[in-house]
């Protein structure tokens, strides 16, 4: 019987998707576009917080979303309403994008007429931690509804965010929710991370979220 | 849930490397996982079981090593594990401090394979 040998491999598992995802990056770097990540569970207010934000924005910077909705159009027509273009992903069944789905929407616009594109990630906590779009930064949401206890149970989402945004704040006084809790949860497990308290419904907050995206983008095109 | 992508990179990784090493069959596959990740053994194998048959690494068995997740006291600078899904809180079991910092538990990778 042949002898069994041992092949060391030491390769990071998802290291083809690392790869695309760090040539997006490069590429976005050279046509000097900056690129945000936004993840949530379904319901946060990715949508809503993404409206709002470009409202704001779409006079200062040259912007367009990509949208990761798993089978309807809905949220792509939504921000199309507001004049921004949308590129819609078709995913069918996935549970998250990859830096191979975010380099097929980017091949539907234009590098060089954009300063900012925002993804509006699959609605899951768990799947999109774990796969590099090729962002400049990534973003969460997180939902007053949904409890401070989730730094505990959806642990990477947050290690891997540069921005929470705490969305639903006017559910505050109807909920079991500790934010100086949340805070020192969440901070324990990324210390560098921005915290912003929102609500996309009342508009409380958001200026201060939006002023840190605007920080960034002007960052990066210096 | 994305256990299906993440066997297929497995997968292409093992056998890129199964083929330049000439083997004839894959025995098994070691991973790092580090505990932050929310990937299911169970399922990673039976993905795998059915992506990889007619291949070299048909009937391989997925040996997957959980690494804990690890934080540091900023008090007294002692690192232990936590188990982040079980813990109401993250407190240092030497100091009883509260304030500490993330380290490690998010490893993701192909450590080697058994070929014959």
């Amino acid at each position: 019987m042949a002898d069994i040998r041992l092949i060391e491999i030491k390769e990071e598992i998802l290291a083809d998707n690392d790869k695309v995802a760090g040539e997006i990056r490069q590429r976005l770097r050279s046509r000097q576009v900056f690129m945000v990540n936004l993840m949530a569970s379904p319901g946060g207010g990715k949508t809503s917080l993404i409206i709002q934000t470009l409202r704001e924005l779409k006079d200062h910077f040259r912007t367009a979303v990509i949208e990761g909705d798993i089978d309807s159009m809905v949220d792509a027509e939504k921000v199309a309403q507001q004049g921004i273009p949308a590129v819609q992903l078709r995913t069918g069944g996935a549970c998250h994008l990859d830096a191979v789905m975010i380099e097929m929407a980017l091949r539907e616009v234009d590098l060089y007429a954009l300063d900012l594109i925002i993804i509006e990630n699959i609605g899951n906590l768990v799947c999109p931690a774990e796969f590099d779009t090729g962002a400049v930064r990534n973003a969460m949401i997180l939902s007053v509804p949904e409890g401070d206890d989730k730094p505990l149970k959806y642990p990477l989402m947050f290690t891997v965010c540069d921005a929470l945004v705490v969305n639903k704040i006017d559910y505050l006084a109807m909920a079991d929710f500790d934010m100086k809790v949340l805070r020192e949860r969440v901070l324990k497990l990324n210390p560098k991370i921005r915290i912003f308290e929102v609500s996309c419904r009342t508009g409380e907050g958001i200026p201060a979220w939006i002023e840190w995206l605007k920080d960034e983008v002007m960052n990066f095109k210096k | 849930m994305h256990e299906l992508p993440v066997t297929e990179n497995i997968l292409r990784v093992v056998l890129r490397h199964a083929e330049e090493a000439k083997a004839g069959k894959v025995i098994s596959v070691s991973l790092r996982i580090g505990e932050l990740s929310d990937v299911i053994d169970e399922w990673l194998q039976r993905y795998f079981d059915y992506l990889s048959k007619g291949t070299l690494a048909e009937g391989a068995t997925l040996r997957v090593e959980r690494m804990p997740v690890v934080f540091r006291c900023e008090g007294c600078g002692e690192s232990f594990h936590v188990k982040i899904r079980e813990a109401k809180d993250v407190v240092c079991p030497a100091c009883g401090g509260g304030k500490a910092t993330f380290v490690s538990g998010r490893e993701f990778f192909i450590k080697a394979i058994e070929v014959i």
